[in-house]
């Protein structure tokens, strides 16, 4: 069935779209991320223009989250405190991080930035992450415990002032280095249409040291307000969400989700975070080899202005 | 000096009545639906342009006639940007800026143009891909530079393999030495707005007769209903789909909660 999208400008086909929107939400239930660093690159590869797919696919995430923060809220395992910290530095780098998107698509250099922020950042968190998971998993094999816990060391980040305490991950924490990962979340979503949780849960548990029970949850709601306040900033200054679009994703996504959820409950963890970490890797060095190889075009056109 | 004034202003005389047989044929023609209309099931459209060369007593008999087809959509300015490997990466380095060039641009005619026209006439009359105007601003100038320049055949090769420009020398068919007709095939990229179309009659290389047409192609109900509430209120517009996802991920955890 073809249905024409209203600001893509482009007619696509709607059980297409909502099947990359149930498979993008079934990894993300999975592993308890948003998936834009997914959704995004799958949008763009069916013909949507790169400013459309990434302001539309702030507002799927949005949807996502939500549902995804509702029972982490019932389960009682969301540190609203923590959040509310967070979502001070995570509003600031959304603002910037729109208005950067802005500047970079005037100078012709959006695709670029895109490009080379998903190589640099996907290929580092999923190497790292892929890393750890292997080592977990052979200390496993050796019979080990999975999970190496040190629960009485602390970094400098742990001496830095202005402590506050967050009572329902039971830590005592700076507010700086918090308020700063919010910000670097909020802008890199703003700029890559990601939701950024993929970078947030890593940052939490080994950085600060926030406990597994309270990371999710909380990670969600960050998201989940991160990207509303996206969707708001890119439908007034761009004028490039597509409802439409946004809709059919959200539908397929928000059920993906769901059972993605389930199949993330029956596989053990240190597999998921490998698992995880690969797909992560995938998807950066798939980036990093366009930008390496030649490029089929070397030429490019982009629309600057309606003339009448 | 006076004579020759006089000689030039005979030549002159001579030249419009010359022409005036020319202007013996008229055109008239007519494009199938004046207003396509983009629905939320609209992929794409084709057109029919009909029409026929009236012909008076002072026209000569048997003359075979040439048609080239123009039709050119809304304008817009566009970079075209070319890539060049710095640090071991492909960026966009050098970029030429397109001045109000046609977003959708086809050229039919009923046989290669070369064979139709001079390269002179050609150029004067925007003859096929090569010879229409594409103002280029080349730092500072404004200026059409030739067709074989990078920039500009990289233009007009992108869009046309978008389907948004493109030039069939075979696509105006004759039904009878008068009649004729040829498709206008409007892809579903083709963007919205008004869009004009030329009809040229030539005969042994020369512009007999020309006139125009047009069609729009507009957004109808909920298609143009989202599209100016996104560009004119923003604001609400973000409300709207942050709303709406907010309820779409309640749903959701309404409809699969297991507790």
């Amino acid at each position: 069935m073809q249905l024409y999208l209203p600001i893509a400008d482009i007619p696509v086909n709607v059980f297409l779209i909502l099947a990359m929107g149930a498979a993008v939400g079934f990894v993300s239930g999975m592993f308890g991320i948003g998936g834009g660093f997914l959704m995004t690159p799958l949008l763009i590869f069916v013909g949507i223009a790169p400013a459309v797919a990434v302001a539309s696919v702030a507002s799927h995430i949005a949807a996502s989250s939500f549902s995804g923060a509702l029972s982490y809220w019932r389960r009682r395992a969301i540190d609203p405190l923590l959040a509310a910290v967070l979502l001070t530095g995570g509003t600031m780098g959304t603002a910037l991080g729109v208005w950067t998107f802005t500047l970079l698509r005037s100078l012709g250099q959006l695709d670029l930035m895109i490009a080379t922020s998903y190589v640099i950042l996907l290929t580092t968190v999923g190497g790292l992450m892929f890393w750890e998971g292997l080592r977990a998993l052979l200390r496993a094999r050796k019979g080990g415990p999975a999970t190496v816990r040190r629960p009485g060391s602390h970094g400098w980040i742990h001496g830095l002032p202005l402590k506050m305490r967050f009572k329902r991950s039971k830590i005592y924490l700076s507010v700086i280095p918090v308020v700063v990962i919010g910000l670097v979340i909020g802008f890199i979503g703003a700029v890559m249409g990601i939701g950024g949780g993929f970078i947030l849960v890593p940052l939490l548990i080994y950085l600060l040291r926030v406990p597994t029970s309270t990371v999710i949850g909380t990670s969600m709601v960050l998201t989940l307000v991160t990207m509303v306040f996206a969707t708001m900033l890119h439908a007034i200054t761009n004028h490039l969400v597509d409802a439409v679009l946004a809709l059919i994703l959200m539908i397929g996504g928000v059920t993906g989700a769901q059972f993605g959820a389930r199949a993330g409950q029956k596989i053990r963890g240190e597999h998921l975070r490998l698992l995880l970490g690969l797909l992560v890797l995938a998807v950066g060095v798939r980036f990093a080899v366009e930008l390496v190889l030649r490029p089929e075009d070397l030429f490019t056109i982009r629309q600057t202005g309606v003339a009448g | 000096m006076s004579a020759r004034i006089l000689m030039l202003g005979w030549l002159a005389l001579g030249a419009v009545l010359a022409a005036s047989p020319a202007q013996a044929e008229k055109l008239i023609v007519s494009v199938s639906n004046h207003r396509v209309t983009v629905t939320p099931n609209y992929s794409g459209e084709e057109l029919v342009l009909f029409g026929s060369v009236e012909k008076d007593a002072s026209t000569p008999a048997n003359r075979t006639y040439d048609l080239v087809v123009t039709v050119a959509g809304p304008r817009a300015d566009m970079v075209t940007r070319r890539k060049e490997r710095k640090f071991g990466i492909w960026i966009n380095t050098d970029s030429r800026q397109f001045l109000k060039v046609p977003t959708y641009l086809a050229l039919f005619s009923n046989r290669p143009i070369d064979v139709i026209a001079s390269p002179e006439v050609q150029r004067r009359q925007q003859l096929g891909l090569n010879n229409v105007l594409l103002t280029q601003r080349v730092s500072g100038d404004y200026a059409d530079v030739v067709p074989d320049d990078v920039f500009r055949s990289a233009f007009v090769r992108l869009r046309k393999q978008h389907g948004l420009y493109r030039e069939e020398t075979s696509a105006v068919t004759f039904l009878t030495p008068t009649l004729f007709r040829t498709s206008i095939p409007l892809p579903a990229e083709v963007p919205i707005g008004l869009y004009n179309v030329e009809i040229k009659l030539f005969a042994d290389g020369a512009l007999l007769a020309k006139t125009d047409t047009a069609f729009e192609i507009v957004k109808v109900g909920f298609e143009q209903f989202v599209a100016t509430t996104a560009q004119q209120n923003g604001f609400v517009y973000g409300l709207i789909t942050a709303a709406m996802a907010l309820m779409t991920g309640w749903m959701a955890s309404i409809v699969f909660r297991r507790d």
